[in-house]
């Protein structure tokens, strides 16, 4: 394997982790409204991710980053083409995370009802944006001979793009509610666990519709296999982890659903190899790993600080996880405003 | 008069704002995340009281500010994509590397060990606990580290290759990237002038407290503790800031030139204290000038000749073709003294500060007005410094290489880069807001969750605990 092949599934090991990571935290936030029914269960939701969402929004610095670094034309083309889409997400990930800071920091219900809000739409935005995003990158948009997107926003809001929106928003939903359940207790866990079966059944209707589609419309390639057995994958560890949940299984359910989103991530990265922006007006005009890839020396001097840096970043991060590992008990909140 | 929807002055707009309002909340990120790590060590060691209530004072200030520092800092890394995609296109062989290492090694740690920090009191043993805000403080450094070199490579690109056939730098050499010594001596110079920034704060939230009679004890140490701090960085920014002088003037003489307003290549050359130029900026009309002074900066020797601007505007002209390499006088000139006098301003009023409180003396109640006022003087020194160091650099992205103008993204058109300013703007503007009154509330609120512990024994880890 070249190495700019390895940067491309480096890379997608980096977003692969945004998506399973964030991808809770927006559920977590997108489920205040429905699990919340007071300040002390909405503190209490908020705590669970507490520790780690600033961490886990670092995978996505990481993953844009490497992208730079590795892809410099994908990441040009894709920034610049996907302008306004990335506007709204950068808007609501400035809005979510000031207000896990801020949120605390009020002395009257109306402060923190309105930074709760504020975490509710700066989730729920990235989660729907992020499905249109990488949905249009594989189905591929209006690139030009010099590489530049030529279409608009509007471009990216048709049927397939909006689907795996749909799809995102919903698996993100019912991953960060199953996060909820396992780390949660009492009365609030059992509406998480209720919720999370509930929205399991909406999020597999949509999600295998989606990676129906994908699978569909890559039948031609030469991987289509690897494509249809990834995105098999994902639709039986998603049925999987709506089961688990049923069963009480809080941890399988929790780990399946992470799961789902590997194996999602996964297939539509199977589904754009090995292009990475497929035009839809030339394929000359398309960005392949290899047109779009940084030099040999510097994938080389990459490759060496990822070899160095992923497992040393995996082993804090685990143990990281491990100190926070015990549920966010409802009598571990404070009455009253905390500090 | 300036077109609206043009996307080049629109995209440089917004860099410029959303570069400058992330610098407000990184240096003191750097800064009090140094001095936290320094109270706690303090507290662990000696396990005086006042060290464990200076140390949650201001490691709340530290959260407050952190949120705003980390969500501001993904704006800047999608812009080089999102505006300057012919400039990401162009350097991102080189120019990408640093900052996906940045990312990879010094992000992560930052982001996993804040957590762990601020949510860690009552699970992780004492040392432990102190050791993690130790990495949080390590690793901004060494992200500073990684985005400086990339800086400096738009300053003095160095290890590098240019293919004609892709259009585009490539790197030849990492090692001669990162040890560029531009970022030699922009790293120090940012990281001491962040604790300052960081120092000057400790010390007027101190000052307040103590012009009201409350907390003695421990304010009168903070406010030592950041006194002394400030004046140690200030010596770390003097002596720094002199090392990138010489470094300027050998990789960008027209910077130097414009930071003086040197019109005509002289050795000796003399520092000029106020000038005024013609308004096409190509002549001097007035100046007070101390004599030598600009040839001992520049070169380190009394006579030393120093080149004016329009010896370098006709060198450039035959180097690179026809065209204005002269950045913007009034801009360069004013920038590179307001951060000097300012900066040295801070550090006169610490030195001032530590001379009326020194064996337990308490000063009249106008000195603890000016210790308060003086918080921003850093901060804006830094905002300023930036200001000059970027504008300096014009009219090129990368000095030699590739001109702003050629870096904008060819396909944003300037309605959407537009909508975006004006969304960043309002944003910031608010929350700036928000953030400027709770730090202002949490300063003044002071230790008082403390109030009802009086020595180290009554301290129960479990109470400690941080609940969002």
């Amino acid at each position: 394997m070249d190495l700019a092949t390895l940067w491309f599934l480096i890379v997608g090991f980096f977003f692969i982790g945004y998506f399973v990571l964030d991808g809770f935290d927006f559920g977590v936030g997108m489920s205040l409204p429905f699990l919340g029914k007071d300040d002390t269960d909405r503190r209490q939701i908020i705590n669970t991710i507490g520790p780690v969402w600033d961490l886990n929004e670092t995978w996505l610095i990481v993953a844009g980053a490497s992208l730079f670094a590795a892809f410099p034309y994908w990441y040009a083309t894709l920034f610049s083409g996907f302008y306004l889409a990335l506007l709204l997400i950068l808007v609501a990930l400035i809005l979510r995370g000031v207000s896990f800071e801020y949120r605390h920091q009020g002395r009257s219900p109306e402060w923190s009802a309105a930074f709760d809000r504020m975490i509710v739409i700066g989730s729920a935005v990235p989660a729907l944006l992020w499905g249109v995003a990488f949905a249009n990158i594989v189905q591929g948009t209006p690139i030009d001979a010099d590489g530049n997107f030529t279409g608009t926003l509007l471009t990216l809001l048709n049927p397939y793009g909006l689907l795996g929106g749909l799809t995102t928003l919903l698996l993100f939903f019912t991953h960060g509610v199953q996060f909820v359940a396992l780390k949660t207790d009492g009365e609030l866990r059992e509406r998480a666990r209720a919720l999370a079966s509930r929205a399991g059944i909406a999020t597999i209707v949509v999600a295998a519709a989606f990676l129906t589609w994908t699978v569909l419309a890559h039948l031609d390639v030469a991987h289509a296999p690897l494509i249809a057995a990834l995105a098999a994958g994902a639709a039986v560890a998603l049925i999987g982890a709506t089961l688990a949940n049923r069963a009480g299984r809080e941890g399988w359910a929790f780990g399946l659903s992470a799961a789902t989103t590997l194996l999602a991530v996964a297939t539509i990265l199977a589904a754009m190899f090995p292009n990475v922006m497929p035009s839809t007006i030339d394929p000359a005009y398309s960005l392949t790993i290899e047109n779009a890839s940084s030099t040999e020396y510097t994938l080389q001097v990459m490759t060496w600080v990822a070899v160095f840096m992923i497992p040393l970043v995996l082993l804090y991060q685990g143990w990281t996880y491990w100190v926070f590992r015990k549920r966010v008990t409802r009598a571990s909140i404070p009455v009253g405003a905390a500090h | 008069m300036l077109d609206w929807l043009d996307p080049l002055a629109l995209a440089r707009w917004q860099f410029g704002l959303t570069t400058l309002y992330h610098f407000l909340f990184v240096p003191l990120t750097i800064g009090m995340a140094f001095l936290v790590a320094l109270l706690q060590t303090a507290w662990v060691r000696t396990a005086k009281l006042k060290y464990l209530h200076l140390t949650r004072l201001f490691g709340r200030i530290f959260l407050i500010n952190f949120a705003m520092g980390v969500v501001t800092g993904i704006v800047q890394e999608f812009q080089f994509g999102m505006n300057w995609s012919d400039y990401s296109r162009f350097v991102g062989d080189v120019f990408g590397a640093p900052l996906a290492m940045e990312g990879l090694l010094a992000f992560f740690l930052e982001a996993t060990f804040i957590g762990l920090w601020i949510f860690g009191w009552d699970k992780l043993p004492a040392k432990l606990h102190l050791a993690s805000i130790w990495v949080v403080s390590i690793s901004t450094m060494l992200s500073a580290y990684f985005i400086l070199a990339a800086n400096a490579f738009m300053q003095n690109p160095v290890g590098f290759t240019i293919n004609e056939e892709r259009g585009r730098a490539e790197l030849t050499d990492i090692v001669a990237v990162l040890t560029n010594p531009v970022v030699l001596a922009s790293f120090p110079h940012t990281i001491f002038a962040s604790i300052m920034f960081a120092a000057v704060v400790v010390v007027a939230i101190a000052a307040y407290h103590l012009s009201r009679g409350q907390y003695d004890e421990t304010m009168r140490t903070a406010l030592r503790f950041g006194g002394v701090t400030n004046l140690v960085a200030f010596a770390g920014v003097a002596l720094s800031g002199d090392q990138l002088s010489l470094v300027m003037v050998a990789t960008q003489p027209m910077k130097m030139a414009a930071a003086e307003a040197l019109y005509e290549t002289a050795g000796p050359a003399s520092f000029s204290i106020f000038s005024l130029g013609t308004p096409d900026g190509s002549s001097e009309v007035f100046s007070i000038r101390v004599p030598y002074l600009l040839s001992l900066l520049s070169t380190h020797t009394l006579t030393g000749e120093v080149e004016g601007i329009n010896d370098l505007q006709a060198q450039y002209v035959e180097q690179f073709g026809p065209g204005d390499y002269t950045p913007i006088i009034w801009v360069t000139y004013w920038s590179f003294r307001w951060m000097i006098g300012l900066g040295s301003l801070a550090a006169l009023i610490s030195a001032v500060g530590l001379w009326l409180t020194r064996g337990g003396r308490t000063p009249a109640g106008w000195a603890w007005k000016v210790a308060i006022w003086a918080a921003p003087l850093p901060m804006i020194a830094s905002l300023v410094g930036w200001i000059f160091t970027e504008m300096g650099r014009q009219p090129w992205l990368v000095f030699g290489l590739m001109k702003t103008e050629d870096g904008v993204s060819p396909n944003v058109t300037g309605l959407e880069v537009l909508i975006s300013l004006v969304v960043f703007t309002v944003l910031y503007g608010a929350l700036a807001v928000v953030e400027f009154r709770l730090i202002r509330r949490a300063a003044i609120e002071g230790p008082k969750e403390w109030e009802d512990h009086s020595d180290a024994d009554d301290i129960d880890r479990s109470k400690l605990a941080t609940v969002y």
